[in-house]
Protein backbone atom coordinates (compact mmCIF):
# COMPACT_ATOMS: atom_id res chain seq x y z
CA UNK A 1 0.00 0.00 0.00
CA UNK A 2 0.90 3.40 -0.97
CA UNK A 3 -0.59 7.01 -0.70
CA UNK A 4 -3.65 4.70 0.96
CA UNK A 5 -3.87 2.23 -2.43
CA UNK A 6 -3.66 -0.83 -2.47
CA UNK A 7 -2.02 -3.56 -4.67
CA UNK A 8 -2.29 -6.51 -6.17
CA UNK A 9 -0.13 -9.04 -6.71
CA UNK A 10 -1.76 -12.11 -7.60
CA UNK A 11 -0.32 -11.57 -11.81
CA UNK A 12 1.20 -8.98 -13.65
CA UNK A 13 -1.10 -7.41 -15.67
CA UNK A 14 -3.33 -7.16 -12.42
CA UNK A 15 -0.65 -5.67 -10.10
CA UNK A 16 0.20 -3.30 -13.26
CA UNK A 17 -3.30 -1.93 -13.18
CA UNK A 18 -3.69 -1.78 -9.87
CA UNK A 19 -0.33 0.52 -9.36
CA UNK A 20 -1.08 2.44 -11.90
CA UNK A 21 -2.83 4.93 -10.20
CA UNK A 22 -0.04 5.12 -7.35
CA UNK A 23 2.21 5.80 -10.27
CA UNK A 24 0.25 8.25 -11.70
CA UNK A 25 0.83 10.30 -8.32
CA UNK A 26 4.56 9.92 -9.10
CA UNK A 27 3.97 11.07 -12.03
CA UNK A 28 2.50 14.17 -11.24
CA UNK A 29 5.18 15.06 -9.00
CA UNK A 30 7.72 14.06 -11.71
CA UNK A 31 6.10 16.99 -13.91
CA UNK A 32 5.74 19.53 -11.51
CA UNK A 33 9.25 19.45 -10.52
CA UNK A 34 9.86 19.48 -14.05
CA UNK A 35 7.84 22.64 -14.89
CA UNK A 36 9.07 24.17 -11.71
CA UNK A 37 12.86 23.69 -12.32
CA UNK A 38 12.33 24.99 -16.11
CA UNK A 39 10.48 28.05 -14.89
CA UNK A 40 13.55 28.61 -12.86
CA UNK A 41 15.98 27.92 -15.70
CA UNK A 42 13.86 30.32 -18.38
CA UNK A 43 14.21 33.44 -15.78
CA UNK A 44 17.60 32.68 -14.59
CA UNK A 45 18.89 31.03 -18.24
CA UNK A 46 17.72 35.03 -19.39
CA UNK A 47 19.32 36.87 -16.89
CA UNK A 48 22.62 34.78 -17.21
CA UNK A 49 22.17 35.48 -21.51
CA UNK A 50 21.85 38.81 -20.61
CA UNK A 51 24.50 39.55 -18.20
CA UNK A 52 26.76 37.56 -20.74
CA UNK A 53 26.25 39.73 -23.21
CA UNK A 54 27.18 42.56 -21.52
CA UNK A 55 30.57 44.34 -22.61
CA UNK A 56 31.57 45.58 -19.32
CA UNK A 57 33.98 42.45 -18.75
CA UNK A 58 33.54 42.90 -15.05
CA UNK A 59 30.07 41.77 -15.24
CA UNK A 60 30.22 39.10 -17.88
CA UNK A 61 32.99 37.36 -16.88
CA UNK A 62 31.85 36.05 -13.63
CA UNK A 63 28.64 35.21 -15.05
CA UNK A 64 30.66 32.89 -17.75
CA UNK A 65 32.70 31.42 -14.77
CA UNK A 66 28.99 30.94 -12.52
CA UNK A 67 27.67 29.36 -15.84
CA UNK A 68 30.66 27.11 -16.86
CA UNK A 69 30.44 25.97 -13.09
CA UNK A 70 26.97 24.95 -13.18
CA UNK A 71 27.27 23.21 -16.75
CA UNK A 72 30.15 21.26 -15.93
CA UNK A 73 29.82 20.01 -12.23
CA UNK A 74 27.08 17.08 -11.89
CA UNK A 75 23.88 17.44 -11.37
CA UNK A 76 23.99 15.26 -8.28
CA UNK A 77 26.25 17.18 -6.33
CA UNK A 78 24.43 20.08 -6.87
CA UNK A 79 21.50 19.06 -5.52
CA UNK A 80 23.77 17.14 -2.79
CA UNK A 81 24.98 20.16 -2.14
CA UNK A 82 21.63 22.42 -1.88
CA UNK A 83 20.21 19.72 0.37
CA UNK A 84 22.93 18.77 2.72
CA UNK A 85 25.17 21.86 2.94
CA UNK A 86 22.69 24.84 2.86
CA UNK A 87 21.00 23.60 6.24
CA UNK A 88 24.70 23.90 8.01
CA UNK A 89 24.48 27.64 6.85
CA UNK A 90 20.58 27.89 8.10
CA UNK A 91 18.50 27.56 4.77
CA UNK A 92 16.37 25.13 5.07
CA UNK A 93 14.13 23.73 1.73
CA UNK A 94 11.50 21.06 1.30
CA UNK A 95 13.06 18.10 -0.62
CA UNK A 96 10.43 18.80 -3.48
CA UNK A 97 11.46 22.74 -3.42
CA UNK A 98 15.32 21.91 -3.29
CA UNK A 99 14.96 19.42 -6.07
CA UNK A 100 13.73 21.84 -8.59
CA UNK A 101 16.03 24.50 -7.86
CA UNK A 102 19.02 22.49 -8.21
CA UNK A 103 17.52 21.19 -11.48
CA UNK A 104 16.46 25.12 -12.59
CA UNK A 105 20.19 25.94 -11.27
CA UNK A 106 21.87 23.66 -13.87
CA UNK A 107 19.46 23.99 -16.74
CA UNK A 108 19.99 27.69 -16.55
CA UNK A 109 23.32 27.35 -17.82
CA UNK A 110 21.97 25.45 -20.56
CA UNK A 111 19.10 27.56 -21.29
CA UNK A 112 21.72 30.55 -21.07
CA UNK A 113 23.45 29.04 -24.40
CA UNK A 114 20.42 28.58 -26.01
CA UNK A 115 19.26 32.49 -25.78
CA UNK A 116 22.66 33.51 -26.73
CA UNK A 117 22.68 31.37 -29.73
CA UNK A 118 18.76 33.02 -30.36
CA UNK A 119 20.04 36.22 -29.69
CA UNK A 120 22.96 36.38 -31.80
CA UNK A 121 21.14 35.03 -34.52
CA UNK A 122 19.33 38.09 -35.06
CA UNK A 123 21.27 39.93 -37.84
CA UNK A 124 23.68 42.79 -36.67
CA UNK A 125 21.65 45.34 -39.14
CA UNK A 126 18.98 45.52 -36.26
CA UNK A 127 21.44 46.12 -33.74
CA UNK A 128 22.31 48.77 -35.76
CA UNK A 129 18.48 50.35 -36.85
CA UNK A 130 17.88 50.58 -33.42
CA UNK A 131 21.54 52.64 -32.45
CA UNK A 132 20.22 54.79 -35.80
CA UNK A 133 17.28 55.31 -33.98
CA UNK A 134 18.67 55.96 -30.26
CA UNK A 135 17.33 53.63 -28.51
CA UNK A 136 18.57 52.31 -25.32
CA UNK A 137 20.83 49.46 -25.10
CA UNK A 138 17.67 47.93 -22.97
CA UNK A 139 15.09 48.70 -25.48
CA UNK A 140 16.86 47.26 -28.20
CA UNK A 141 17.18 44.00 -26.05
CA UNK A 142 13.68 43.79 -25.45
CA UNK A 143 11.64 45.23 -27.88
CA UNK A 144 14.21 44.36 -31.17
CA UNK A 145 16.17 41.32 -30.36
CA UNK A 146 14.30 39.15 -28.07
CA UNK A 147 11.00 38.95 -30.10
CA UNK A 148 13.05 38.07 -32.99
CA UNK A 149 15.26 35.73 -30.87
CA UNK A 150 12.16 33.98 -28.90
CA UNK A 151 10.69 32.20 -31.83
CA UNK A 152 14.21 30.80 -33.34
CA UNK A 153 15.18 28.94 -29.75
CA UNK A 154 11.65 27.61 -29.00
CA UNK A 155 12.48 23.80 -30.67
CA UNK A 156 16.12 23.89 -28.22
CA UNK A 157 13.48 24.92 -25.25
CA UNK A 158 11.25 21.90 -25.95
CA UNK A 159 14.12 19.46 -26.17
CA UNK A 160 15.72 21.18 -23.04
CA UNK A 161 11.92 20.94 -21.07
CA UNK A 162 11.83 16.99 -22.49
CA UNK A 163 15.83 16.62 -20.80
CA UNK A 164 15.18 18.29 -17.62
CA UNK A 165 11.77 16.09 -17.61
CA UNK A 166 14.49 12.94 -17.76
CA UNK A 167 16.43 14.48 -15.12
CA UNK A 168 13.79 14.22 -12.59
CA UNK A 169 14.41 10.80 -11.36
CA UNK A 170 18.02 12.18 -9.89
CA UNK A 171 15.76 14.37 -7.02
CA UNK A 172 14.66 10.56 -5.48
CA UNK A 173 17.84 10.49 -3.66
CA UNK A 174 16.66 13.27 -1.74
CA UNK A 175 13.45 11.52 -0.91
CA UNK A 176 11.46 13.36 -3.33
CA UNK A 177 8.70 10.87 -4.27
CA UNK A 178 8.68 11.32 -8.03
CA UNK A 179 7.38 8.96 -10.68
CA UNK A 180 10.67 6.65 -9.96
CA UNK A 181 11.42 7.08 -6.45
CA UNK A 182 7.28 5.56 -5.98
CA UNK A 183 8.02 2.68 -8.64
CA UNK A 184 11.42 1.61 -6.35
CA UNK A 185 9.25 1.79 -3.32
CA UNK A 186 6.42 -0.42 -4.64
CA UNK A 187 9.35 -2.54 -5.82
CA UNK A 188 10.97 -3.30 -2.25
CA UNK A 189 7.53 -3.50 -0.93
CA UNK A 190 6.61 -6.49 -3.28
CA UNK A 191 9.35 -7.82 -4.85
CA UNK A 192 8.36 -7.27 -8.76
CA UNK A 193 11.02 -4.63 -9.66
CA UNK A 194 9.72 -5.97 -13.18
CA UNK A 195 6.60 -4.41 -13.30
CA UNK A 196 6.82 -1.01 -12.14
CA UNK A 197 10.44 -0.22 -13.32
CA UNK A 198 9.05 -1.21 -17.16
CA UNK A 199 5.92 0.65 -16.26
CA UNK A 200 7.85 3.89 -15.47
CA UNK A 201 10.06 3.79 -18.79
CA UNK A 202 6.90 2.78 -20.36
CA UNK A 203 5.64 6.56 -18.98
CA UNK A 204 8.39 8.05 -19.80
CA UNK A 205 8.47 7.25 -23.57
CA UNK A 206 4.90 8.36 -23.82
CA UNK A 207 5.75 11.79 -22.47
CA UNK A 208 8.68 12.18 -24.39
CA UNK A 209 7.39 11.42 -27.70
CA UNK A 210 4.41 13.38 -27.06
CA UNK A 211 6.00 16.68 -25.92
CA UNK A 212 8.02 16.37 -28.86
CA UNK A 213 5.31 15.95 -31.21
CA UNK A 214 3.74 19.26 -29.33
CA UNK A 215 7.15 21.30 -29.85
CA UNK A 216 6.75 20.18 -33.97
CA UNK A 217 3.92 21.45 -34.03
CA UNK A 218 4.22 24.60 -31.95
CA UNK A 219 7.42 25.50 -33.90
CA UNK A 220 5.58 25.57 -37.37
CA UNK A 221 2.77 27.92 -36.17
CA UNK A 222 5.22 30.52 -34.88
CA UNK A 223 5.79 33.24 -36.81
CA UNK A 224 9.38 33.14 -37.80
CA UNK A 225 9.88 36.91 -38.18
CA UNK A 226 9.14 37.01 -34.52
CA UNK A 227 6.81 37.73 -32.08
CA UNK A 228 4.54 40.45 -33.52
CA UNK A 229 4.09 43.63 -32.37
CA UNK A 230 0.98 45.69 -33.82
CA UNK B 1 29.65 80.00 -45.94
CA UNK B 2 28.53 79.41 -42.21
CA UNK B 3 30.05 76.77 -39.86
CA UNK B 4 29.77 73.18 -41.34
CA UNK B 5 27.11 71.42 -39.81
CA UNK B 6 29.44 67.97 -40.81
CA UNK B 7 33.17 68.26 -39.99
CA UNK B 8 35.86 65.26 -40.70
CA UNK B 9 39.17 66.81 -39.60
CA UNK B 10 41.93 64.52 -40.18
CA UNK B 11 40.23 61.67 -39.35
CA UNK B 12 41.45 58.34 -39.46
CA UNK B 13 40.38 54.90 -39.20
CA UNK B 14 42.10 51.66 -39.43
CA UNK B 15 40.38 47.91 -38.90
CA UNK B 16 43.46 46.35 -37.70
CA UNK B 17 46.29 46.29 -40.10
CA UNK B 18 43.84 47.99 -42.77
CA UNK B 19 43.61 51.47 -42.98
CA UNK B 20 40.12 52.95 -44.35
CA UNK B 21 40.28 56.36 -43.77
CA UNK B 22 43.65 57.61 -44.05
CA UNK B 23 43.73 61.32 -42.57
CA UNK B 24 40.43 62.54 -44.32
CA UNK B 25 39.26 66.48 -44.35
CA UNK B 26 35.57 66.92 -44.99
CA UNK B 27 32.69 69.49 -44.76
CA UNK B 28 29.26 69.67 -45.33
CA UNK B 29 27.18 72.61 -45.21
CA UNK B 30 23.85 72.71 -43.27
CA UNK B 31 21.40 71.99 -45.84
CA UNK B 32 23.45 70.64 -48.15
CA UNK B 33 23.33 67.47 -50.57
CA UNK B 34 26.25 66.23 -51.11
CA UNK B 35 26.86 62.78 -52.76
CA UNK B 36 30.13 60.29 -52.17
CA UNK B 37 30.88 57.94 -54.48
CA UNK B 38 34.16 55.70 -55.13
CA UNK B 39 35.35 51.79 -55.78
CA UNK B 40 34.33 49.74 -52.81
CA UNK B 41 36.42 49.64 -49.83
CA UNK B 42 37.31 52.87 -50.52
CA UNK B 43 36.09 54.09 -46.92
CA UNK B 44 32.84 55.69 -48.32
CA UNK B 45 30.12 54.11 -46.31
CA UNK B 46 32.62 53.84 -43.62
CA UNK B 47 32.36 57.63 -43.28
CA UNK B 48 28.36 57.43 -42.97
CA UNK B 49 28.48 54.93 -40.07
CA UNK B 50 31.05 56.86 -38.63
CA UNK B 51 28.43 59.36 -38.18
CA UNK B 52 25.61 57.43 -37.01
CA UNK B 53 28.24 56.09 -34.73
CA UNK B 54 28.22 52.68 -35.51
CA UNK B 55 31.98 52.67 -36.13
CA UNK B 56 34.27 54.42 -34.30
CA UNK B 57 37.53 56.30 -34.72
CA UNK B 58 41.32 56.02 -34.70
CA UNK B 59 42.34 59.72 -35.32
CA UNK B 60 41.40 62.79 -35.63
CA UNK B 61 38.14 64.86 -34.43
CA UNK B 62 34.68 64.60 -36.37
CA UNK B 63 32.21 67.42 -35.65
CA UNK B 64 28.68 67.61 -36.61
CA UNK B 65 26.31 71.07 -35.52
CA UNK B 66 29.90 72.45 -34.05
CA UNK B 67 30.17 69.62 -31.60
CA UNK B 68 32.56 66.67 -31.27
CA UNK B 69 30.91 63.84 -31.94
CA UNK B 70 33.72 60.90 -30.83
CA UNK B 71 35.09 63.66 -28.33
CA UNK B 72 33.52 65.39 -25.31
CA UNK B 73 35.15 68.50 -23.83
CA UNK B 74 36.29 68.61 -20.29
CA UNK B 75 38.40 71.25 -19.21
CA UNK B 76 39.76 72.73 -22.80
CA UNK B 77 40.70 68.85 -23.72
CA UNK B 78 38.91 66.46 -25.67
CA UNK B 79 38.59 63.07 -24.11
CA UNK B 80 36.41 59.94 -25.48
CA UNK B 81 32.84 60.32 -25.51
CA UNK B 82 30.88 59.06 -23.00
CA UNK B 83 27.90 56.83 -24.49
CA UNK B 84 25.15 59.58 -23.58
CA UNK B 85 26.90 62.12 -24.84
CA UNK B 86 26.67 59.62 -28.07
CA UNK B 87 23.30 59.32 -27.44
CA UNK B 88 22.38 63.25 -28.02
CA UNK B 89 24.44 63.39 -30.87
CA UNK B 90 22.57 60.41 -32.70
CA UNK B 91 19.39 62.87 -32.40
CA UNK B 92 20.98 64.95 -34.91
CA UNK B 93 21.11 61.68 -37.38
CA UNK B 94 19.08 59.38 -39.59
CA UNK B 95 20.15 56.83 -41.16
CA UNK B 96 19.25 54.64 -44.57
CA UNK B 97 20.50 51.33 -44.93
CA UNK B 98 21.65 49.75 -47.76
CA UNK B 99 19.23 46.43 -46.45
CA UNK B 100 16.50 48.57 -44.96
CA UNK B 101 16.57 46.89 -41.61
CA UNK B 102 13.01 47.46 -40.73
CA UNK B 103 11.98 45.68 -37.84
CA UNK B 104 10.85 42.22 -38.86
CA UNK B 105 7.83 41.69 -35.93
CA UNK B 106 6.29 44.64 -36.15
CA UNK B 107 4.02 46.33 -38.21
CA UNK B 108 4.91 49.22 -40.63
CA UNK B 109 3.01 51.81 -38.69
CA UNK B 110 4.98 50.39 -35.10
CA UNK B 111 8.41 50.79 -37.05
CA UNK B 112 7.86 54.05 -37.31
CA UNK B 113 6.07 55.12 -34.35
CA UNK B 114 8.70 52.74 -31.55
CA UNK B 115 11.53 54.98 -31.08
CA UNK B 116 9.51 58.30 -31.26
CA UNK B 117 7.63 56.88 -28.18
CA UNK B 118 10.29 55.53 -26.51
CA UNK B 119 13.34 58.15 -27.37
CA UNK B 120 11.44 61.40 -27.79
CA UNK B 121 8.66 60.86 -25.47
CA UNK B 122 5.58 61.30 -27.74
CA UNK B 123 2.33 60.12 -26.88
CA UNK B 124 1.26 56.85 -28.88
CA UNK B 125 -1.08 59.08 -30.67
CA UNK B 126 0.66 61.76 -31.52
CA UNK B 127 3.42 59.11 -33.03
CA UNK B 128 0.98 57.21 -34.79
CA UNK B 129 -0.37 60.38 -36.45
CA UNK B 130 2.87 61.55 -37.01
CA UNK B 131 4.06 58.03 -38.77
CA UNK B 132 0.97 58.02 -41.09
CA UNK B 133 1.71 61.68 -41.99
CA UNK B 134 4.98 59.90 -43.10
CA UNK B 135 3.83 57.03 -44.57
CA UNK B 136 1.47 58.86 -47.01
CA UNK B 137 4.66 61.30 -47.98
CA UNK B 138 6.24 58.14 -48.99
CA UNK B 139 3.08 56.44 -50.79
CA UNK B 140 2.32 54.34 -48.54
CA UNK B 141 -0.19 55.13 -46.07
CA UNK B 142 -2.55 52.27 -47.28
CA UNK B 143 0.30 49.54 -45.83
CA UNK B 144 0.65 51.06 -42.28
CA UNK B 145 -0.87 47.75 -40.82
CA UNK B 146 0.85 45.29 -42.94
CA UNK B 147 4.59 43.68 -41.73
CA UNK B 148 7.34 44.25 -44.10
CA UNK B 149 7.66 40.69 -45.80
CA UNK B 150 4.48 41.85 -46.94
CA UNK B 151 6.05 44.66 -48.73
CA UNK B 152 8.28 44.66 -51.90
CA UNK B 153 11.84 45.77 -51.56
CA UNK B 154 11.14 49.72 -53.00
CA UNK B 155 8.36 49.84 -50.21
CA UNK B 156 10.29 48.34 -47.65
CA UNK B 157 12.61 51.29 -48.17
CA UNK B 158 10.70 53.75 -48.48
CA UNK B 159 9.24 52.80 -44.95
CA UNK B 160 13.21 52.72 -43.88
CA UNK B 161 13.20 56.64 -45.22
CA UNK B 162 9.98 57.80 -43.66
CA UNK B 163 11.10 55.88 -40.03
CA UNK B 164 14.62 57.71 -39.63
CA UNK B 165 12.14 60.82 -40.61
CA UNK B 166 10.29 60.24 -37.93
CA UNK B 167 13.29 60.86 -35.64
CA UNK B 168 12.82 64.48 -36.84
CA UNK B 169 17.18 64.53 -37.87
CA UNK B 170 18.89 67.61 -39.41
CA UNK B 171 21.07 65.12 -41.03
CA UNK B 172 19.93 62.14 -43.33
CA UNK B 173 22.69 59.38 -44.43
CA UNK B 174 21.60 57.23 -47.14
CA UNK B 175 23.73 54.05 -47.33
CA UNK B 176 23.77 52.52 -50.88
CA UNK B 177 19.88 53.05 -50.52
CA UNK B 178 19.05 51.24 -54.01
CA UNK B 179 22.13 48.32 -53.85
CA UNK B 180 19.95 45.41 -52.84
CA UNK B 181 16.62 46.73 -54.99
CA UNK B 182 15.42 44.81 -58.43
CA UNK B 183 16.26 47.44 -61.46
CA UNK B 184 12.94 47.86 -61.45
CA UNK B 185 11.68 49.20 -58.19
CA UNK B 186 15.07 51.32 -57.78
CA UNK B 187 13.15 54.39 -59.36
CA UNK B 188 10.61 54.68 -56.59
CA UNK B 189 13.03 55.02 -54.08
CA UNK B 190 14.63 57.56 -55.56
CA UNK B 191 11.68 59.60 -56.35
CA UNK B 192 10.91 59.52 -52.32
CA UNK B 193 14.85 60.69 -52.18
CA UNK B 194 14.42 63.07 -54.79
CA UNK B 195 11.82 65.06 -53.13
CA UNK B 196 12.86 64.69 -49.92
CA UNK B 197 15.90 67.18 -51.41
CA UNK B 198 13.79 69.14 -53.28
CA UNK B 199 11.83 70.10 -50.69
CA UNK B 200 13.46 69.84 -47.04
CA UNK B 201 16.16 71.57 -45.73
CA UNK B 202 18.00 68.53 -45.08
CA UNK B 203 21.40 68.07 -45.16
CA UNK B 204 21.82 64.65 -47.01
CA UNK B 205 24.82 62.47 -47.14
CA UNK B 206 24.41 59.69 -49.81
CA UNK B 207 26.51 57.22 -50.84
CA UNK B 208 25.57 55.11 -53.76
CA UNK B 209 27.10 54.06 -57.67
CA UNK B 210 24.05 55.44 -59.35
CA UNK B 211 25.70 58.38 -61.11
CA UNK B 212 22.65 59.97 -62.71
CA UNK B 213 21.11 59.92 -60.06
CA UNK B 214 23.96 61.35 -58.04
CA UNK B 215 24.09 64.11 -60.88
CA UNK B 216 20.23 65.41 -60.45
CA UNK B 217 20.36 65.74 -56.60
CA UNK B 218 23.11 66.88 -55.18
CA UNK B 219 24.80 69.82 -54.92
CA UNK B 220 28.92 68.81 -55.02
CA UNK B 221 29.76 65.41 -55.63
CA UNK B 222 33.04 63.69 -53.85
CA UNK B 223 35.29 61.11 -55.11
CA UNK B 224 37.08 59.16 -52.68
CA UNK B 225 39.49 56.31 -52.81
CA UNK B 226 42.51 55.15 -50.56
CA UNK B 227 40.49 56.80 -47.61
CA UNK B 228 41.19 60.51 -49.02
CA UNK B 229 38.67 62.58 -51.10
CA UNK B 230 40.57 62.53 -54.16
CA UNK B 231 38.22 65.70 -56.12
CA UNK B 232 35.13 66.95 -55.62
CA UNK B 233 32.55 69.56 -57.13
CA UNK B 234 28.99 70.55 -58.95
CA UNK B 235 27.70 67.05 -60.43
CA UNK B 236 28.01 69.52 -63.72
CA UNK B 237 31.64 69.93 -63.73
CA UNK B 238 31.98 67.13 -62.02
CA UNK B 239 31.11 64.69 -64.16
CA UNK B 240 31.72 66.18 -67.60
CA UNK B 241 35.20 67.58 -67.33
CA UNK B 242 36.55 65.51 -64.49
CA UNK B 243 40.18 66.42 -63.17
CA UNK B 244 41.94 63.42 -62.02
CA UNK B 245 43.18 60.63 -63.59
CA UNK B 246 41.58 58.27 -60.96
CA UNK B 247 38.51 60.02 -61.27
CA UNK B 248 38.05 59.42 -65.09
CA UNK B 249 39.45 56.31 -64.55
CA UNK B 250 36.42 55.35 -61.69
CA UNK B 251 33.76 57.17 -63.99
CA UNK B 252 34.76 55.17 -66.95
CA UNK B 253 34.40 51.80 -65.55
CA UNK B 254 31.29 52.78 -63.99
CA UNK B 255 29.45 54.30 -66.95
CA UNK B 256 30.75 51.61 -68.91
CA UNK B 257 28.68 49.34 -66.82
CA UNK B 258 26.08 50.83 -66.68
Amino acid sequence: MLFGIEWDTSDNLTFAISILPILMRGLWVTLQAAVLGFFVAMVLGLVLAALKAVPARIVSWPTRVIAEFLRDTPLLIQLFFLYYVLPEFGLILPAFLTGALALGLQYSAYLSEVYRAGIEAVPRGQHEAARALDLTPRDTFIRIILPQAIPRIIPAMGNYLVAITKDVPILSVVTVLELLGVARIIGDRTFNYLVPLTMVGGIYLILTLLASYGVRRLDRSLPKTGIPLK
Amino acid sequence: MTDPIIKFDAVGKRFGSVTVLDGLDFEVAEGEKVTIIGPSGSGKSTILRILMTLESISDGVVYVGGEPLWHERKGGNFVPASESHLREMRRLLGMVFQSFNLFPHMTVLRNLTEAPVRVLGLSRAEARERGLELLDMVGLADQAKKFPHQLSGGQQQRVAIARALAMRPKIMLFDEPTSALDPELVGEVQAVIRQLAEEHDLTMLLVTHEMRFAREISDRVCFIDGGRIREEGAPEEFFTNPKEERTRDFLHAILADN
